[in-house]
């Protein structure tokens, strides 16, 4: 078989379920925050390549960032249906405040353990996220959710893995462990957080309360932190974090980052690349 | 188990056994394949080590030049399209150590080769990337030239190398259509985007000639490694085949090869062309080329912070063993 | 004998890797890794061996617990099935023209 003869799978997933759907402007709204999201975890992955602990891992980074990537613009895509606009254009052509991410996603990717940590997360909330949308009501998100749940239960694992090596492995690695748990945990509160726009959407079948999804993700996190003699985080170090991605307030990381990602699209404007 | 001292001995007690060397000559000259645990001459041996870790090494600093665009690449699909070429190149880089400590030398110790400057690599990988544009002329030149070489590798008379050839060759024929592309899409762009892409092959064009070595009659290893059938073909054959695929190539993209020398020679069957600044390529080679520190410095870096994350994972492992064996 | 590439040196040791492409096939040999411990070598032959549909199952097997036939004793070793030709069909001529044999 010659390289022109392999079979190409669909690039954008949900693309032949929704094919001409057009997002409702709610609907365009909640895949923003989708499509935001796993943009940025995606757009800090691929800052590890060639960076990585070991060779194997800057292949295993690569994928989770590549399969983030492929979901951001799946959701981006059919967020764009609404007004119009390209994925491109939604995540080139848009300032910080128009940004819809959650703050834990925007996170620097600081040491391994603290991208361990983020992964982790991230992963754990994803999973059940996209496995509750998979039966959504929208057919395009249902799609979207199909394919992308499956590879998000392969990030859990991996994140899953590292957590456990990190906190059992030297002692070092413990420390550095334990301070990245204690970083990251007070962005997880605004992942389950409703508001109007998911209660309007859930009522209609199309998105799952945020907050439904917090006993799931507590159960397995609790699982995964008994096994690596983890602790959530109390007392004087235990912060929860204001958040307000959502309605495009952000830390102070996503600016810079946001800068380095637009930089050459915009300094061509209506070129194509 | 085998230890590479042991490995080193074997190879060194050249008088052993000389029905061993009449086998290898054989199967050499019959255009078989020799597999690791078959007898070698150690100078066999070494050049393998040698060639072979210094491709490893080349697939992992390459890695920097295009991994300084994936942040800021200029479309969603370019960007996915970069980082999963950038990926290819550390699992080629995987691809090829495994296949050299197939000879008796560990990643570790090829690692520490490189991090302390004392091994080589493609010395392409030293220039800068300035430019977006930089990405396709790496993917169609540098590639382009890569393959060149590459291809005539697959049939090495080392088995686990031409193996690991084979695979590296199928993944890499995307590598060198989306340079290709990139530039082709430059070139139908705006103004600005076709100075960017002429810009990047002016810069890269003859570096990439360069990849394939010294001319004929000043490369030292180059008749021992056609006469074990290491290497196929010339240095000079190879550029000269190069050239050819790119001339037509570069008149599909629209741009210019910078070498105003450049024309069929009807009588000589080839293409004319300027003479190569060697003086270069011997400065790049040397250690002054534009970012030879910065490639080293990154690898360094990159493995030194990694150290206690692999350490941690081995001290698991060990912990989990000792579990297993106490339950 | 071993497989060589072991050195026992390494923090990770390594892992030859077997793919299995579809179902109905035998897992072949693909290539080697490192990895710290049996669940990541597995994963990680996932992501290195497998990006591009190569393979729907996989096998790890440290590389120092691969035992190899000696190749200096190649001779001996693989000398004797030479000239046992009736272990093949086609030594069998006499039913030439007679159908389904």
């Amino acid at each position: 078989m010659s390289v022109d003869q392999v079979a190409l799978a669909e690039e954008l997933a949900g693309s032949s379920a929704g094919a001409g759907h057009v997002a409702s402007a709610d609907v365009a709204e909640y895949a923003l925050r989708l499509g935001d999201d796993a943009l940025v975890l995606a757009q800090q992955l691929g800052m590890w390549i060639s960076y990585a602990p070991e060779l194997e891992e800057d292949i295993a980074l690569g994928n989770i960032g590549l399969d983030l990537l492929g979901h951001a613009r799946t959701l981006l895509h059919y967020a764009g249906t609404a007004t119009g606009r390209s994925e491109d254009d939604l995540a080139y052509f848009r300032d910080e405040p128009e940004f819809r991410n959650a703050w834990l996603f925007e996170q620097p990717n600081g040491d391994f353990a603290h991208t361990i940590a983020r992964q982790l997360f991230a992963s754990t909330y994803l999973y059940e996220l996209y496995g509750a949308l998979s039966s959504s009501t929208d057919p395009t998100l249902a799609a979207i959710a199909v394919k992308s749940d499956k590879e998000v239960d392969y990030h859990r694992d991996h994140a899953i893995q590292w957590t456990l090596r990190l906190a059992g492995g030297t002692e070092e690695s413990r420390r550095r462990m334990i301070l990245a748990v204690v970083d990251t945990w007070p962005y997880v509160e605004e992942l389950f957080a409703d508001d109007a726009l998911v209660e309007r959407l859930a009522a209609e079948g199309v998105a799952p309360l945020p907050s439904s999804l917090r006993p799931a993700f507590d159960a397995v996190i609790a699982r995964v932190f008994a096994e690596a003699e983890l602790e959530i985080p109390t007392g004087r170090t235990a912060f929860t974090a204001s958040g307000g991605g959502r309605e495009g307030r952000h830390t102070e990381h996503l600016g810079p980052m946001l800068a380095e990602m637009q930089v050459l699209a915009r300094a061509h404007p209506g070129a194509s690349w | 188990m085998t230890a590479p001292a042991e490995l080193s001995v074997a190879a060194l007690d050249e008088h052993r056994d000389e029905a061993a060397q009449a086998r290898f000559d054989d199967l050499i000259a019959q255009d078989s394949r020799i597999e690791p645990r078959d007898w070698m001459p150690d100078a066999y041996r070494k050049t393998l080590i040698r060639q072979i870790s210094q491709h490893a090494h080349s697939e992992i600093i390459g890695m920097q030049p295009e991994s300084n665009w994936i942040t800021r690449a200029p479309s969603l699909k370019r960007k996915a399209i970069l980082m999963a070429k950038v990926q290819d190149e550390a699992g080629h880089g995987l691809y090829l150590y495994s296949a050299a400590q197939t000879l008796g030398i560990s990643r570790e110790e090829m690692m520490q080769q490189l991090i302390e400057g004392k091994a080589r690599y493609s010395s392409i990988f030293n220039y800068t990337t300035p430019t977006w544009a930089d990405m396709g002329a790496i993917g169609w030149l540098v590639d382009g030239a890569a393959i060149c070489n590459q291809v005539p590798l697959c049939r090495a008379s080392y088995g686990p190398y031409g193996r690991a050839m084979v695979r590296i060759c199928k993944e890499e024929s995307f590598h060198q259509r989306q340079g290709f592309e990139i530039l082709l899409e430059l070139m139908q762009g705006t103004e600005a985007q076709r100075e960017m892409a002429q810009d990047a092959v002016n810069r890269w064009y003859w570096p990439s000639l360069m990849m394939f070595g010294p001319p004929d009659d000043e490369s030292p290893n180059s008749a021992q490694s056609m006469a074990w059938n290491i290497k196929r073909f010339s240095n000079d054959e190879l550029r000269q085949r190069f050239v050819g695929m790119l001339v037509p190539q570069a008149e599909a993209l629209g741009v210019t090869l910078p070498d105003p020398n450049l024309r069929w020679n009807e009588e000589k069957q080839a293409y004319d062309m300027s003479e190569i600044d060697w003086h270069e390529f011997h400065e790049v080679l040397a250690g002054r080329g534009p970012a030879n520190a910065e490639r080293l410095r990154r690898r360094r870096e990159a493995h030194e912070e990694g150290a206690w994350v692999r350490e941690a994972a081995a001290a698991y492992a060990a912990k989990q063993a000792a579990r297993k064996v106490a339950a | 004998m071993s497989t060589p590439g072991e050195m026992g040196t390494e923090a990770w040791p390594l892992w030859e890797v077997f793919v299995r492409a579809n179902r109905g096939l035998s897992h072949v040999h693909v290539g080697s890794l490192h990895a710290p411990d049996a669940d990541m070598a597995v994963r990680n032959a996932r992501d290195l061996y497998t990006r591009r549909n190569e393979g729907v199952s996989i096998w790890v097997v440290p590389a120092d617990a691969i035992t190899t036939s000696d190749p200096d004793a190649k001779g001996a070793f693989f000398e004797s099935p030479a000239g046992k030709n009736y272990r093949h069909a086609v030594y069998y001529t006499k039913s030439e023209g007679v159908k389904h044999l």
